[in-house]
């Protein structure tokens, strides 16, 4: 059904079904990023020898996450005097909007995908740097120091990191010769993962990953035992948790990608586990992923100013361009692929 | 015709993200402007916070250079990305003079980041 739809000439009706459909995908989304905030607390909690949120929705604290929503709902508004006020609005826009945009291209399952693009790695890079405006743009608005030095920060890391991330993206593009994400994942189901391939192009896209995260240990831009909040110091109620939202939709949307273009998406690990439905496999990954991001926040110390610019530029970058050239050589010279 | 019409379907799908992308804050905050109760302004509720102290002239002063020389950094190293990707899709009919070709074309951007390392760019602070 969904085939000949998008076969058919698109027009209203074509929009309005992808609409409905969309509207259910962002949903189930933000179901994803209540348990993600309550999965992360949890996980934290356990690591640190706490017990964590335990009073809402039975032992587990299953409605801790939706109670602050509805906190953050009916939270006073402020906009400070000093603030720029049509861009303090338009701000949490910005930077929500590409956040959920980016996750139109990527496959979960074979079946399962909503826009299914030529340029999906491309699009997913070109797209998810535009939100870095909005980050911008509030600590700007805000007129706060705080904010601005968090804003500027913020910049600073994403425009370094963007480049490994990039970078390193490339060795799988030479392995595939495709940006169509289904493509990449086709091709790791003849030739093995791609983390066994690449698996320097994974340590250094995970290590940009999480920088362009803004999590720990690259979470300079919201230090708060200096900077308070960073750029979303003089945010608060719900435009607050835009922001909030879009961190954790980025999380998806990352988690996803990292499954897809190193662990193989939907694929089973091996062969005879076949009969288990793709979707189950990519969860799978997926939430491994997100684990070890969570993980990496109890674990590491954040990293200085200084020491996370140069680590972008003078370790990362080279490593990342020497990845490419192993790949092309190894390519040429092992005509696997 | 088919491949067309699917090709324009998938962007109408990306449309659809992006008008959602938009509205869930825009209906969000709406929401959120009809449920909270009232409450009184008051107006040092409206300064700028700075941990207390009374805020003391524009937040907006003179950055360091360094940002912008990271920027311009970011810029030649994007675009290098962008001959990249093509060269990367490429690759397997192009073969191994193409490769040549690439690394030439790395080195001298190489040759720029050695520079900007020696000159102390790359240093922060």
């Amino acid at each position: 059904m969904i085939q000949d739809l998008l076969h058919s000439s698109p027009g209203i009706l074509n929009f309005g079904i992808f609409f409905v459909l969309a509207l259910l995908f962002l949903f189930v989304i933000l179901g994803f990023v209540t348990y993600a905030i309550l999965a992360e607390r949890k996980v934290l909690g356990f690591m640190q020898g706490r017990i964590g949120p335990n009073h809402l929705g039975g032992r587990w604290g299953l409605l801790q996450t939706v109670a602050d929503v509805l906190k953050l709902l009916v939270k006073e508004d402020l906009i400070p005097k000093a603030a720029d006020r049509p861009l303090f609005i338009l701000a949490p826009v910005i930077a929500f909007a590409p956040s959920f945009i980016v996750v139109a291209t990527i496959p979960f399952t074979d079946k399962l995908q909503f826009a299914d693009l030529n340029v999906g790695l491309l699009y997913y890079i070109a797209i998810s740097g535009i939100s870095i405006i909005g980050t911008l743009m509030a600590a700007w608005a805000s007129n706060n120091k705080y904010s601005l030095i968090g804003g500027m920060r913020a910049a600073a890391q994403m425009v370094s990191y963007e480049i490994p991330l990039v970078m390193s993206g490339l060795g799988i593009v030479l392995l595939t010769g495709s940006l169509n994400l289904n493509e990449i994942v086709a091709q790791q189901q003849e030739a093995g993962w791609f983390i066994l391939w690449q698996p320097i192009a994974f340590v250094v896209f995970f290590i940009s990953a999480t920088a362009e995260l803004y999590r720990v240990p690259f979470d300079l831009a919201e230090a708060e035992n200096e900077l308070v909040a960073g750029f979303h110091t003089e945010y608060s109620g719900f435009r607050w948790a835009m922001f909030m939202l879009s961190e954790y939709v980025y999380m998806f949307a990352m988690a996803s990608l990292i499954s897809v273009l190193f662990l193989g998406g939907w694929l089973p690990p091996f062969e005879f586990l076949g009969f288990i439905p793709g979707a189950v496999w990519f969860a799978l990954k997926f939430s491994l992923v997100v684990y070890i991001l969570i993980w990496f926040r109890a674990t590491f110390p954040r990293l200085r100013a200084d020491q996370l610019m140069e680590f972008a530029w003078k370790v990362l970058l080279p490593v990342a361009l020497a990845n490419i050239f192993l790949t092309a050589l190894l390519k040429e010279l092992l005509s696997i692929f | 015709m088919e491949l067309l019409n699917l090709y324009q379907n998938n962007y109408l799908i990306v449309f659809v993200f992006l008008c959602l992308g938009v509205l869930l804050p825009v209906v969000a905050l709406f929401a959120a402007k009809l449920l909270r109760p009232k409450y009184k302004a008051i107006d040092s509720k409206y300064t700028t916070y700075e941990s207390g102290i009374e805020p003391f002239h524009d937040a907006r002063v003179q950055f360091n250079v360094r940002y912008y020389v990271f920027a311009l950094m970011f810029v030649i190293f994007d675009v290098e990305t962008v001959f990249l990707y093509p060269w990367a899709i490429a690759y397997e009919k192009l073969g191994i003079f193409a490769l040549i070709e690439m690394l030439i074309f790395v080195v001298m951007l190489l040759i720029g980041l050695i520079y900007a390392w020696k000159k102390g760019v790359l240093k922060w602070i």
